[in-house]
């Protein structure tokens, strides 16, 4: 009997545990039957309300389920870092049957690998990447997040006064380094005698260091501020008590602090994922590579209108993004 | 370059970070000490972390008042440990994948909650930071140690309360007793449960506690799996600081406060590649610990569940 009472208790806890990390059931209990309606999924490494990567990818799904109307349904599963869980998770929805399965991390790329050629009727899309694995069912996309790192360290240059800019980053990898680095290369196009002094702190999610290397930049002489990954909102916060500009990227954090943030570049995937979702229609599974950036609106820089900024930087700022897309200006 | 860290604001810099850094692991670690000298090994830190920096943070959004935050916090903490002390006393689970059981609910539960009932991040107002009269004014020392919050001061003023608790009072004799050997102070008429479920209940309190210290004083803001590791951390750090709440206070302020260092070493620009200089709070706390000569063994019954005789 307290033999029985144990393995029930572990069941208990770990039916509890399950449930709470259950991917969200589809909205449809048919996917895929009728050709009509558009099934997609998506997997995600981080929460879709993060203020950055993951919300990025849930945003465009709702503005192109706001364009399809009935013609799209979406599902997705979030908080997958853990990439075998974030594998299961890939391969569950392909053997549902949705046409078109997102997997939106770098991290995934070899499970991705493994699983595509298991379903060669299902269009996997996978981000943030530039490899296919010549795979005729897998597109890769990726964002040229050094264009909107360019054009914020431009205004970032424009606007610091202690001419000492601090950046915190994530994990030194992805579209977080492309970012910084642009951002970096755009400081120095204006003034290259501005220090812009970059902090990795080695986590997505660790909001308190992210918040104590925003303090130590702070402390160090910066009065302006950027960087990249969710975990950036800890920062945001010290720049806001320090009165300290902020730059974001990833999506528009203007919201969570509209009296510091200046611009945030925004990722707008469903620009690639319109083209998708065409080729599909024509038979093509896969294959392309897509970038979001400036030129196609995959990338926007979304300025703080309340902010009150001087027109100096607001035209500096769109003479830039003009630049970029003109090919005039060439980030190195 | 490395000259650079020496100067007054550096120093002054990474012992102030290092003292706020610290505030969530020592709750959670003297939370956790307290059950494991009992003989409970609780792994489910994390997730109770979370839901009391949720509960904190929700209850300030909505109502403003920061101390029924923190004894929201307290009443979630509460409810957790029961029912942790219930599954692995009662019920005698095994205790470490219990605590993963907690860990994955109050993940899960604390993200659920905050999509429902919040949906967007955004930031509160916290617990001020508060000037001790007279010390604060300490010039250097002052600034660094009496100018912060009073989450920090109470998970400072912790170590020696829990050290006296554990190592002076009868409470404490019983806890340490019925976590050496069960038996022996069962038949010597202390309630090994009732011992044990008071460890775990106070345990799943500070854990809870650390969290809200996350959420509504240090960083005044809420966003899903904030902690990002801390409560392993945490418990990791009752095996450093050998059971004994100073122990613990020094392997909290070490690995914060050299975490606070790469920050500087970052920000100075001195050349150690970014991924090295994140490992180095890990790689310091691994040698002091290979290197240190008096290892405690820990309590003798830990995750030993116990069954009264007859």
């Amino acid at each position: 009997m307290k033999n029985l009472f144990k393995v029930l208790s572990v069941l208990l806890v770990l039916g509890l545990a399950l449930a709470a990390c259950t991917p969200a059931a589809p909205e449809t209990s048919e996917p895929a039957v009728e050709d009509e309606v558009l099934q997609v999924a998506f997997v995600t490494p981080s929460t879709i309300n993060d203020l950055a990567f993951s919300q990025s990818i849930s945003d465009a799904m709702m503005v192109l389920k706001g364009e399809m109307g009935d013609k799209m349904e979406y599902v997705y599963s979030e908080n997958m870092f853990v990439v075998d869980d974030a594998a299961a998770a890939i391969r569950d929805y392909a053997q549902k049957g949705f046409d078109i399965v997102i997997a939106h991390g770098s991290q995934y790329g070899s499970s991705l690998q493994e699983i595509a050629p298991d379903f060669p009727e299902t269009v996997f899309a996978w981000g943030t990447t530039v490899d296919t694995f010549g795979q005729p069912n897998i597109h890769a996309y990726e964002a040229a997040s050094d264009q909107g790192g360019f054009v914020n360290g431009v205004m970032a240059a424009l606007l610091t006064e202690t001419k000492v800019i601090g950046v915190v980053g994530p994990i030194e990898t992805g579209d977080a380094k492309l970012y910084v680095d642009g951002f970096v290369a755009g400081v120095h196009s204006v003034d290259p005698t501005i220090d812009v002094r970059v902090t990795y702190i080695g986590s997505f999610s660790d909001v308190a260091l992210a918040s104590e290397a925003a303090t130590t930049h702070l402390s160090a002489g910066a009065d302006v501020l950027t960087g990249s990954a969710q975990m950036v909102i800890g920062a945001i916060g010290k720049a806001q008590e320090a009165d300290a500009y902020w730059f974001g990227t990833q999506a528009d954090q203007t919201s969570f602090a509209s009296d510091v943030v200046v611009a945030s570049q925004v990722y707008h995937w469903e620009v690639i994922f319109r083209e998708i979702f065409a080729l599909r229609g024509e038979g093509v599974l896969g294959g392309k590579t897509f970038s979001a950036n400036l030129e196609n609106g995959g990338q926007v820089i979304s300025i703080n209108e309340g902010l009150g900024l001087d027109q100096t930087v607001l035209d500096k700022a769109n003479e830039t993004i003009q630049g970029i897309i003109d090919g005039t200006i060439t980030i190195p | 370059m490395i000259s650079d860290l020496f100067t007054a604001t550096v120093i002054m810099g990474i012992i102030s970070s290092g003292i706020r850094l610290a505030t969530p692991y020592l709750f959670a670690a003297i939370g956790e000490m307290f059950g494991q000298r009992s003989g409970v090994l609780n792994l489910g830190v994390e997730g109770q972390m979370l839901l009391g920096a949720f509960t904190a943070y929700y209850v300030v959004l909505k109502t403003g008042n920061l101390f029924l935050a923190i004894l929201a916090a307290i009443v979630v903490g509460a409810v957790m440990g029961l029912a942790m002390g219930f599954v692995t006393i009662k019920l005698q689970a095994t205790q470490g994948i219990a605590g993963i059981g907690f860990y994955l609910f109050g993940m899960g539960m604390s993200n659920l909650l905050f999509q429902k009932l919040i949906g967007v991040v955004e930031n509160i107002n916290g617990f001020p930071i508060v000037k001790i009269p007279l010390l604060g004014d300490i010039p250097v020392l002052g600034e660094i140690f009496f100018q912060q919050n009073l989450l920090v001061y109470l998970a400072f003023l912790l170590v020696p309360i829990a050290w006296f608790v554990l190592n002076k009072t009868t409470l404490g004799l019983k806890i340490r007793a019925v976590g050496e050997n069960p038996e022996a102070a069962d038949s010597l008429g202390v309630s090994v449960v009732r011992v044990r479920y008071f460890t775990v209940i106070l345990g799943g309190i500070l854990s809870s506690i650390a969290g809200a210290a996350l959420s509504v004083a240090l960083l005044n803001v809420f966003q899903q799996n904030m902690t990002a590791g801390q409560g392993f951390i945490a418990v990791a750090l009752v095996y450093f600081g050998s059971w004994r709440p100073f122990g613990i206070l020094a392997g909290a302020l070490l690995f914060s406060m050299v975490n606070a260092l790469q920050l500087w070493i970052q920000v100075l620009g001195i050349p150690i590649p970014s991924e090295l200089a994140v490992m180095m709070p890990y790689i310091l706390t691994i040698l002091v610990l290979a290197l240190s000569l008096s290892k405690g063994k820990g309590p003798s019954a830990l995750t030993k569940a116990f069954e009264r005789e007859g």
